[in-house]
């Protein structure tokens, strides 16, 4: 019989030695230089930072880290110092982290419209609504079904203003829930109860043949300026930050702007869709 | 998705083998000594067995974080904090597990082996060998918490595409984005994955068995 001794210390030294090797195979593979990009779900799922970064990383020889949350947290983790840039969607937000002096260089990047799903019978009638504000009226009139983000999200923060538009506060009334999840789960949630969202057009477009739902408002080929949702991406300011990758940021951002990838985002679409996605905006902010 | 695969085995298994380091040790000290705190001690165990994995994810964000105590280590959003996240969570099911298995063993083996002379330490090797199918039990199953878990490794990695994506956050994201085809088969691979490693284990045992005279 071996002795127990000896096989177990030498088990325990196989099993921490184990625990190296994998720790240092495992995750010891960052790249040379890494940027954290918080951005919001419905710009990490539409794809276009897909197609828009890899060419960027493969100039400047780093990697983008792109973390997909919401508006709100994103600006959170980026007050913290744990991202270096990023790409949001609620301009009165963004002024107040600037005006915190946690940010620097906002750049407008696209826009895209924002707009109101719902089932197609459309009972609360949106469809002949003047402006959002009147539509969100009706839904509260009729006690439709609405679904809220009520993840602080830039979706949110644009719902609300409209809710207050409108003269209205719907939290607390039964017929208006709150997923408090990302676009699609919202989306996905609104299909299920045939419900009224207030969704961003790319992720409705990305999501479109597995919803029950149709967009009710605004009516095709109108404008709403309510409605109108800007993206814009910020650089973690270095002089609160010392240690945030501004070198990188600030090239990012002047990537963004340049006229070929502005190019590439005013023609980015999806497969089955017929327009595109985003407007570019060429680092001319509407607000 | 292979690449995935990978990636989420290496965080998964680091895990466990380092809160194998520490529990197996943690648990056979428990299983087999006495000492006036030791209810203390077995309360906060079973807590941290049942402990919540958002809140760990949460403790580790705060500590990891440029402004936490460990933030000069720059782990935010890297491998590494979901190998500590995950780590944290198997730990207390690991000492737990090895703890009841441990002091299940035979009083009579322990009093023989102080009387021979051993010392606690030489006693505690003697007593995991006695109790080696618990402490495999006691990894198994720390695996299976290290593997599964969704929430913890979203907040401290990220579940950023190619370097900190792992199983579980790609089934978050392909449902958020409505694909529950690939959703659904990365949930069967990773159920897979579980059965294959409970599987190997359970074959492996009569052969430890076996290989003692």
């Amino acid at each position: 019989m071996p002795n127990p001794r000896r096989s177990l210390t030498l088990a325990s030294l196989l099993l921490v030695a184990g625990a190296l090797i994998a720790f240092f195979t495992g995750t010891r593979n960052p790249p040379p230089r890494r940027l954290v990009l918080a951005t919001t779900t419905s710009v990490a799922d539409s794809g276009l930072l897909s197609v828009l970064l890899p060419p960027f990383e493969r100039a400047r020889g780093l990697q983008v880290n792109v973390l997909a949350v919401g508006t709100g947290q994103a600006l959170a983790v980026a007050r913290r110092g744990d991202a270096d840039v990023v790409l949001v969607h609620a301009p009165e937000l963004e002024q107040e982290f600037l005006r915190g002096g946690y940010g620097t260089l906002r750049t407008c990047i696209a826009s895209n419209t924002f707009a109101i799903a719902g089932p197609a019978s459309d009972p609360a009638g949106i469809r002949g609504a003047r402006d959002a504000a009147s539509a969100f009226a009706r839904i509260a009139r009729g006690r439709a079904l609405f679904v809220s983000r009520g993840d602080g999200s830039g979706t949110e923060i644009k719902e609300r203003a409209i809710w207050r538009k409108a003269g209205l506060d719907p939290a607390g009334q039964a017929w208006y829930l709150a997923s408090g999840a990302g676009m699609g789960t919202t989306l996905t949630l609104a299909s299920e109860k045939q419900a009224y969202a207030l969704t961003d057009t790319s992720t409705y477009l990305a999501l479109e043949p597995r919803l029950r739902l149709a967009l009710l408002y605004p009516p095709e080929g109108r404008v709403d300026p309510l409605l109108i949702n800007q993206y814009a991406a910020i650089a973690v300011n270095p002089d609160r930050f010392p240690h945030v990758n501004f070198e990188d940021a600030r090239a990012l951002l002047a990537y963004l702007r340049s006229p070929a990838v502005q190019r590439t985002i005013g023609t980015y679409r999806l497969d089955r869709s017929p327009r595109p996605l985003f407007t570019p905006l060429r680092g001319r902010c509407l607000r | 998705m292979s690449e995935i695969v990978v990636r989420t085995l290496q965080v998964s298994i680091t895990a466990v083998l380092l809160a194998s380091a520490l529990g197996i040790p943690l648990g056979t000290f428990l299983g087999m000594r006495e000492f006036p705190a030791k209810r203390i001690v077995l309360t906060v165990l079973y807590t941290g067995m049942g402990l919540p994995p958002v809140v760990v994810g949460l403790v580790v964000y705060l500590l990891l974080s440029h402004q936490g105590p460990l933030g000069w280590l720059h782990w935010l959003f890297t491998p590494s904090a979901m190998v500590l996240a995950e780590m944290l969570l198997a730990v207390p099911l690991v000492a737990g597990v090895t703890m009841t298995a441990v002091s299940a063993v035979d009083r009579s083996i322990r009093e023989a082996a102080l009387m021979d002379g051993a010392n606690w330490r030489q006693v505690g090797l003697i007593l995991i060998r006695e109790a080696r199918f618990g402490v495999i039990v006691a990894i198994v199953a720390g695996f299976g918490r290290a593997i599964s878990e969704v929430g913890a490794v979203l907040m401290v990695g990220g579940d950023i595409e190619g370097y900190t994506r792992v199983m579980t956050t790609a089934i978050v994201l392909e449902t958020r984005k409505g694909n529950f085809e690939l959703a659904t088969a990365l949930g069967l691979l990773l159920l897979g994955i579980s059965f294959a490693v409970n599987l190997t284990l359970q074959l492996l045992q009569p052969g430890i068995h076996g290989g003692a005279p």
